[in-house]
């Protein structure tokens, strides 16, 4: 178990006081029962293929994992060393849960998963994300993707 | 992660979310939003447990068809099982390194002190590290693009007062390092942890950082990378060595050093 008042100084007080931006809108989206909902993930773990081009700090583009990317074809490009990895290390799931995801599905629970997830790396401020995040929601729907379910580490 | 709900939701595609910081998502405002109790890195719990790990998604799911938002920010009611907490850790419970290592030379810093030490770990962990590549079907070891000798290489040839060229053309020679490191760190931890048993992050990174030569080997690179930031015009090195070389919970050995 870890909460924030588990940590020790100063890391407690950095992770509880960093800046957010203050967005002005509240948009919120209906949709039909989870069971007719097509479901994609996007991680914040940084994950990229092996031979995709690596993150660089302080850029928030991403990186396109088709669903069915082995496992093995995947590695962790984030910068930041202040979270666990080996918990990812040993299963995947641990940060981008496709197998959970796939088992909803085919028991119905939701009706699909989408052809493609996403990753970008966080440590990065989110105003660098908006733009590749608005095109990237271009290509969700495209797939007809209506949900998305997201992930930090 | 707030921020990129907000910019999806924005764009017409409903979402969902773990929240591991619940002052930042408190902060930040996402739609939806399940705050769960579990140490960074790992947002749906424990590694191999189908079960939780199902139902943490499907808590963080059916927030989709609650109507009652904005903004909907719910707490998951279970901590992560088989995980030690601190009062076992101080009853001496919980995950330990199954591996013996040979001791590490008692003075590393000596010119090739560290490469010897290190080569000596990996001799005694590749086996294991095999077993977990056997067993998991996959490594996470890769993001230098080098063999793990060649990170070992690559890193020795810095703590030895070198400073070697960039072998890839993509990234500064800081990032560099910065991936020979990680890979070296993916290497020791899947090593230990190919035996059965679940380890916390914290004591994964208590047995790397503190019983491991290549743990010791993070505290000598730090003033070096610091030294090499001007000399080589490479402002990552600076950041690399200041913030992304040692975990901020592993940053109380260096004070211990220095005192």
């Amino acid at each position: 178990m870890v909460r924030l008042a588990d940590l020790d100084e100063p890391e407690r007080s950095h992770l509880g006081t960093i800046p957010c931006p203050d967005f002005k809108t509240q948009p919120w989206v209906n949709g039909p029962p989870l069971q007719q909902r097509r479901v994609a993930m996007i991680s914040t773990a940084a994950l990229q293929h092996r031979d995709d081009q690596p993150f660089l700090l302080g850029t928030g583009s991403y990186r396109v994992i088709a669903d069915d990317t082995p496992d093995k074809d995947l590695v962790m490009g984030h910068v930041s060393t202040n979270f666990d990895r080996s918990g990812f290390e040993q299963d995947l799931n641990v940060v981008l849960p496709r197998d959970r995801l796939h088992e909803m599905a085919a028991a119905g629970e939701i009706a699909s998963v989408g052809k493609y997830h996403y990753a970008f790396m966080g440590s990065t401020d989110p105003i660098a994300m908006e733009e590749d995040a608005r095109t990237l929601a271009g290509h969700l729907k495209a797939d007809g993707v209506d949900s998305v379910f997201l992930l930090p580490v | 992660m707030g921020g990129l709900a907000h910019f999806l939701e924005d764009e017409g595609l409903a979402t969902t979310q773990i929240s591991l910081i619940r002052p930042q998502t408190e902060n930040t405002k996402p739609p939806r939003a399940l705050w769960v109790p579990f140490e960074m890195g790992r947002p749906m719990g424990p590694p191999n447990d189908p079960a939780f790990q199902t139902k943490v998604l499907r808590a963080a799911l059916a927030l989709l068809e609650r109507d009652d938002g904005p903004v909907l920010l719910e707490d998951f009611p279970d901590d992560a099982p088989n995980v030690t907490d601190a009062a076992g850790a101080e009853n001496g419970e919980g995950w330990f390194c199954p591996i013996n290592l040979p001791p590490p030379p008692a003075d590393l810093e000596a010119g090739g002190g560290f490469k010897a030490a290190m080569e000596a770990e990996i001799g005694g962990l590749t086996t294991w590290y095999d077993t977990a590549l056997r067993e998991r079907g996959r490594t996470t070891v890769g993001i230098s693009g080098m063999t793990i000798a060649e990170a070992k290489d690559f890193v020795c040839a810095f703590l030895d007062g070198e400073t070697p060229d960039n072998p890839r053309d993509d990234v500064v020679l800081g990032q560099c390092l910065k991936f020979a490191v990680e890979d070296l760190k993916a290497f020791y931890r899947e090593a230990a942890g190919a035996q059965p048993g679940q380890n916390s992050g914290k004591e994964m990174n208590d047995w790397f950082y503190g019983a491991t030569a290549a743990g010791k080997a993070m505290y000598a690179l730090r003033p070096i990378a610091f030294g090499l930031t001007k000399e080589l015009d490479d402002s990552f090195m600076g950041t690399f060595a200041n913030l992304l070389l040692i975990p901020a919970s592993q940053k109380y050995r260096i004070e211990k050093q220095e005192a």
